[in-house]
């Protein structure tokens, strides 16, 4: 079954079947179904621009002019193209050695998702064995404290928090001290949602990253994100050097552009996609699977392998 | 803010103040302005289109490009000056919904305070039965502006929540009643057929209930709000949208073109996380802020 592209793309092309050789005018057309895609996907203009250009130049080329199904050909190439856009790809949460205790941050805009994904990686790490310990570092949200802890409940998770204290810098570093007595081995930092272009909070997050040095801070970003993505995920990237980033609610029908911009501007990897509101709702990311979803056809892979 | 400073500069070199000859790279330069607004490819095209056969070949200025897009765009976007349509007589229920995390419960505290500073009385409804500390979270809400508050137990059914509330109201005579129900993506259908049946359950007690069906949307979202919007419109009657989050650098252009598919009109917008955070969604102004990187007239 082919979706909405590779039609598109079949009769730009078909139009030109049997009158000869696939035209470049004829390619350039079946190009922009291609850019239609990706912006109907969200992926940011600028970064879409650009790999037009690139893709342009190679479809341009002999090999696929010349070919017996050049609209094939060409979904073949800007599927690999936009999987090598979001790759390398690296799942890890490079924990350190048991007896170590390692420290990562959840950052991102309000509501992106970052309390649901902190019980969801809690529930991951005590799985493989770990013994997590989640930290109420959010003193803004009403009830963000009682929603960590309703997690850690429901999990059976160690949670730090302390009501009466106003600073979450003194938060994070009281659980460190913690975590040690606990004999936690992964403490995960709940921070509060912030505005990127809010100076005082994303000061108050590089206090919490420069005093407790965690190890691996993710920003946690809602796949639904449009254009705003860039700034966004540049701002977190510039005030503490991310680790990665996890892209939550891809249960629905979000075409999910919003991890090709957030890559291209952070560079850093895409660890994980969060896939609904239970805490067993974490997957590693594939940038294969995310490419077809981006280009809006699930069988893209089934495609790919036939051309 | 960096961004926003290179695109400045590069267009206001396409336009230098004698006016410039629209060719396509200049179409292709209003491309790149009108797709960071999440405006959306349909609604971009057909900008480009218009400018590009009534006007190519032709040396115009930035202003007068720009003039005609917003007078079509705040035409578009227009709304009543009283976005809340009350109740003939009785009270006036409101019911708030929209996908996880968007701004719903925070949207409902906004309202109730700006209502309450109209010297209405109000009830809330914590139909949020699912999420946790989703009740607790709109308890510290209605301590804090001291509005009534009807809460059910961890996992009662939202419908049933949604009754007592209204039920409520109607007792006491109280004035409006906000229901809030937990996030859902518009796909999931049992979770779309569950808000279906809360609008249900409020129109066994007032039959022409509810008379507002808010959609909360954030104005980060991209291209997915057009299925938000034409998804919860098709499960319940909703009459308009609630752009939260407007305060960051997103533009939340989406609303355009929901506005042109799905008919749904903007009622107030979210500014911040506190009660005062809020407005009536101003045509001119939204207009305007799609526009700021080409006018110049951002304050940054
Ligand atoms: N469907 C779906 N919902 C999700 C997912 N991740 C989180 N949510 C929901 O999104 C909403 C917001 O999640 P939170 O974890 O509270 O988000 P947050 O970033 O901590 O929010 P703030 O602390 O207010 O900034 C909740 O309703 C969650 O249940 C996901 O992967 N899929
Ligand atoms: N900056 C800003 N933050 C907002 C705005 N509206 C809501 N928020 C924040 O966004 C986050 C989510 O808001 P909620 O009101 O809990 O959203 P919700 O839709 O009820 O979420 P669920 O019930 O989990 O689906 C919170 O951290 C709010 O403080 C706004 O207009 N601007
Ligand atoms: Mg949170
Ligand atoms: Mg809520």
């Amino acid at each position: 079954m082919f979706e909405a592209l590779q039609d598109g793309l079949g009769s730009a092309f078909k139009t030109l079947r049997g009158k000869g050789k696939l035209s470049e005018s004829n390619m350039r057309d079946g190009l922009k179904l291609v850019e239609k895609s990706l912006l109907e996907a969200d992926v940011s203009f600028p970064v879409v621009r650009q790999f037009m250009a690139d893709v342009t130049e190679q479809a341009l080329g002999e090999k696929v002019l010349k070919s017996l199904d050049p609209s094939q050909q060409v979904v073949g190439l800007v599927y690999q193209e936009l999987v090598n856009l979001m790759g390398p790809v690296d799942n890890s949460l490079h924990l350190l050695g048991k007896g170590e205790v390692t420290v990562l941050m959840m950052c991102g805009l309000q509501g992106s998702g970052k309390t649901t994904t902190c019980g969801k990686l809690g529930r991951m790490l005590k799985e493989s064995g770990r013994k997590p310990l989640l930290v109420a570092a959010d003193l803004q949200r009403p009830a963000a404290i009682d929603q960590l802890h309703v997690l850690g409940e429901q999990l059976g998770i160690d949670v730090f928090s302390d009501r009466a204290q106003k600073d979450p810098v003194s938060v994070c570093n009281e659980a460190l001290k913690q975590a040690k007595k606990l004999g936690a081995d992964v403490v995960i930092l709940d921070t509060a949602g912030r505005l990127h272009v809010d100076e005082e909070l994303m000061g108050q997050l590089q206090r919490i990253d420069r005093q407790c040095n965690p190890h691996q801070a993710y920003l946690v970003v809602d796949g639904m994100t449009g254009q705003d993505a860039v700034n966004s995920a540049k701002a977190f990237n510039d005030a503490l050097e991310l680790d990665g980033v996890i892209l939550t609610k891809m249960d629905g029908d979000a075409r999910g552009g919003a991890a090709i911009s957030v890559k291209h501007v952070t560079g850093v990897p895409i660890k994980f996609i969060g896939t609904g509101e239970h805490l067993d709702a974490l997957e590693e990311f594939h940038a294969d699977r995310m490419a077809g979803r981006i280009l809006g056809q699930g069988d893209i892979l089934t495609l790919v392998e036939k051309a | 803010k960096k961004t926003a400073n290179i695109l400045k500069t590069d267009v206001r070199d396409l336009f230098k103040s004698e006016g410039r000859l629209i060719d396509d790279a200049f179409l292709d330069e209003m491309r790149a302005i009108l797709f960071k607004t999440d405006m959306g490819y349909d609604g971009v095209e057909k900008i480009v289109e218009e400018v590009a056969t009534k006007m190519r070949g032709r040396v115009v200025t930035l202003e007068e490009v720009v003039a005609t897009w917003k007078t079509k765009l705040t035409e578009l976007m227009s709304q009543d000056d009283s976005p809340i349509r009350f109740a003939k007589s009785g009270p006036t229920i409101i019911m708030v919904c929209g996908v996880n995390g968007a701004g719903k419960t925070t949207s409902i505290a906004k309202l109730a305070h700006l209502l309450k500073s109209q010297g209405k009385s109000i009830v809330l409804g914590a139909g949020d039965t699912f999420r946790a500390a989703a009740v607790e979270q709109l308890t510290i809400w209605s301590k804090r502006l001291g509005v009534n508050l009807v809460t059910g137990e961890q996992g009662a059914h939202p419908a049933s929540v949604a009754y007592r509330a209204v039920e409520e109201c109607i007792a006491t005579g109280a004035e409006v009643c906000i229901v809030d129900t937990a996030g859902r993506l518009q796909t999931q259908k049992n979770l779309m057929a569950e808000l279906t049946k809360i609008q249900q359950s409020i129109r066994k007690l007032i039959p022409e209930a509810p008379h507002e069906v808010l959609l909360v949307l954030d104005a980060t979202t991209g291209q997915n709000g057009i299925s938000q919007a034409s998804n919860f419109t098709e499960a319940v009657d909703c009459t308009g949208i609630i752009l939260a989050k407007l305060d960051g650098t997103a533009k939340g252009g989406v609303v355009v073109a929901i506005k042109q598919q799905v008919g749904l009109p903007v009622k107030y917008v979210g500014v911040g996380e506190q009660p005062e955070d809020w407005a009536l969604f101003n045509p001119v102004e939204f207009v305007n802020a799609l526009f700021a990187e080409i006018d110049g007239t951002s304050p940054d």
